[in-house]
């Protein structure tokens, strides 16, 4: 099969709609187009069913007990959001320490420094060299003011996935509020929130093939009664926790997509877990020097994240770009000029974190498009290196630390 | 951010990628940036010490698209300049010319620094040699 270009291997960042999502929406955006709080008349009612339908498949795909713990968001960072600041003012009287890790999503991390100029103590626990969290270190975090822990369930950046399970059997030993950022995870890997102890779940449609625009929060009702203080006040849609009328359209999308990940999760990640596996071992096969991030069992089956020494992030891009849409830690390609932070987290060197190169599989990838992008990166990075200044020292046995390096 | 058609040019065929022998006479090496930043520039000149004109200029860069831009039209514009004009060579020209984005204005500052240091570098080389060559008579 003929490769079609540009192809698309950014898909933590989002996906593309799946046709049958497309499909499912777009009745509830002419004749269906009702406003499900409507309570007296067809057109309410339909869009109301519509919902529901939308809301108990979230809830079985994430392994909610009842439906009604969905509460929708217009997407993840709303979601965390209103998980984190919900909880610290709900909760105030309880306490004021909030326990989280350093590689949070930047809405989970910049959230948390909010509520730290609002009076909020909060604790980031360090990962692992392999992006793990230690449980021990969160069970060392707690204090008698500890509302809220909150930990990532699967990364973005190297797929990393935590125990959620042994977060979740602490958090309920403490009787602490538990949240997680399942927004990589939900529809690709198992997630399930009543046996995992999870309270707050976020997670959003976009990375599971639904439209952009939609998410939702999990919030437990029973084994704790989680209680938020909502952050938008109004019709008090949502049991009151996200007023504001809902997009039928979009929740709809979120249902069918939440459906459709569910049908197909164990073929599809085993799927692409062996497209990943093909993918990684034609690049370190064929690239010395180049280096895995994160934790190469425990991780999504769709996400590879490598550093290849002496090349700059951008500069691999940029020779990909015209073919193939890939994602760097390097500053130069964030809106911070920072690099990533998650890979400086795992204790790799600023450079290495300068020269990582994320590549996330979805859905409609084909073999022949990871053959493809696995012989230009190979190839675009040895050209870069053959102009590489780091990679000629490094090859004359100079230790690139011995230099004394004249920064700007 | 979409690149402008030079910077592109420039990254797919940059001009005059490679390296002197440092300690060849009359070649002069900057080596500027750090690798932590993500920017690292190596420019080197070959100097006629006779007419003070730069017979040929390389590099090798460790960075983003206009940093390796930025450096390739550096060696392109040194060579047939006398190192006095090379002196002369401002980042703005290397922005104006590569339309340079406000967040890539860096990369220029950096190209001017090598260029700089590969200048020092030289006359360094140069005054030593000739100190040495004094010493000897």
């Amino acid at each position: 099969m003929a490769v079609k270009f540009p192809i698309f291997m950014d898909a933590q960042s989002t996906t593309p709609c799946d046709p049958r999502v497309v499909e499912a929406m777009l009745p509830y955006f002419t004749e269906r187009f009702g406003h499900p709080a409507s309570r007296n008349h067809p057109f309410g009612w339909e869009a109301e069913g519509a919902v529901d339908a939308a809301r108990a498949k979230i809830a079985r795909l994430i392994g909610a007990r009842d439906p009604k713990e969905v509460v929708f968001t217009s997407g993840g960072t709303e979601a965390i959001n209103l998980a984190l600041k919900g909880v610290a003012e709900m909760y105030r009287e309880k306490g004021h320490h909030i326990v989280t890790t350093a590689i949070e999503q930047r809405a989970g991390l910049d959230t948390c420094k909010r509520l730290e100029r609002q009076g909020c103590e909060v604790t980031s626990v360090p990962v692992q060299p392999n992006g793990l969290v230690d449980v021990d270190d969160v069970k060392k975090a707690i204090t008698d003011k500890t509302i809220l822990i909150s930990v990532m369930f699967a990364n973005n950046e190297i797929g990393t996935i935590q125990d959620i399970a042994a977060i979740g059997k602490l958090a309920k030993e403490k009787g602490i509020i538990f949240h997680t950022d399942a927004t990589q995870a939900v529809g690709k890997i198992p997630v399930n929130a009543e046996t995992m102890g999870i309270d707050l779940l976020s997670c959003t449609a976009h990375l599971i093939y639904g439209p952009k625009g939609v998410g939702a929060l999990y919030v437990r009702r029973k084994g704790p009664r989680v209680r938020l203080a909502p952050m938008i006040d109004g019709g008090g849609h949502e049991r009151g926790m996200r007023s504001g009328t809902l997009p039928v359209p979009l929740i709809v999308g979120f249902g069918r997509a939440a459906e459709i990940c569910e049908e197909v999760m164990p073929a599809e990640s085993a799927r692409l877990g062996k497209l990943r596996d093909h993918l990684q071992d034609s690049i370190l096969g064929s690239v010395d020097e180049a280096y895995l991030n994160g934790d190469p069992e425990r991780r999504l089956p769709h996400n590879l994240n490598i550093s290849f020494a002496y090349v700059e992030g951008e500069s691999v891009l940029m020779g990909l770009n015209k073919e193939t849409a890939l994602s760097s830690g390097s500053a130069c390609t964030s809106a911070t000029l920072e690099p990533s932070y998650v890979i400086a987290a795992l204790g790799a060197s600023s450079e290495l974190a300068h020269s990582s190169i994320r590549f996330s599989l979805h859905r409609f990838n084909t073999e022949e498009e990871v053959e493809f992008v696995a012989g230009r990166t190979i190839q675009v990075v040895k050209r870069l290196r053959e102009m590489s200044p780091l990679y000629e020292l490094a090859k004359e046995g100079v230790d690139l630390k011995s230099i004394r390096w004249k920064a700007e | 951010m979409a690149y402008s058609e030079k910077v592109v040019d420039h990254y797919n065929n940059p001009r005059n990628v490679g390296s002197f022998p440092k300690d060849t006479p009359g070649v002069g090496t900057g080596l500027v940036g750090a690798p932590e930043c993500g920017d690292v520039m190596k420019l080197q000149i070959k100097v006629d010490l006779q007419t003070g004109v730069i017979e040929d200029a390389k590099f090798k860069t460790f960075g983003c698209g206009s940093a390796i831009a930025s450096s390739s039209l550096a060696t392109e514009w040194l060579k047939g300049k006398t190192v006095d004009e090379a002196a002369k060579i401002k980042n703005t020209d290397i922005v104006n010319e590569l339309k340079l984005p406000p967040v890539k204005i860096h990369c220029s500052v950096l190209a001017e620094d090598a260029i700089k240091a590969a200048l020092a570098d030289c006359k360094e080389k140069w005054l030593k040699a000739g100190a040495a060559a004094a010493s000897t008579t």
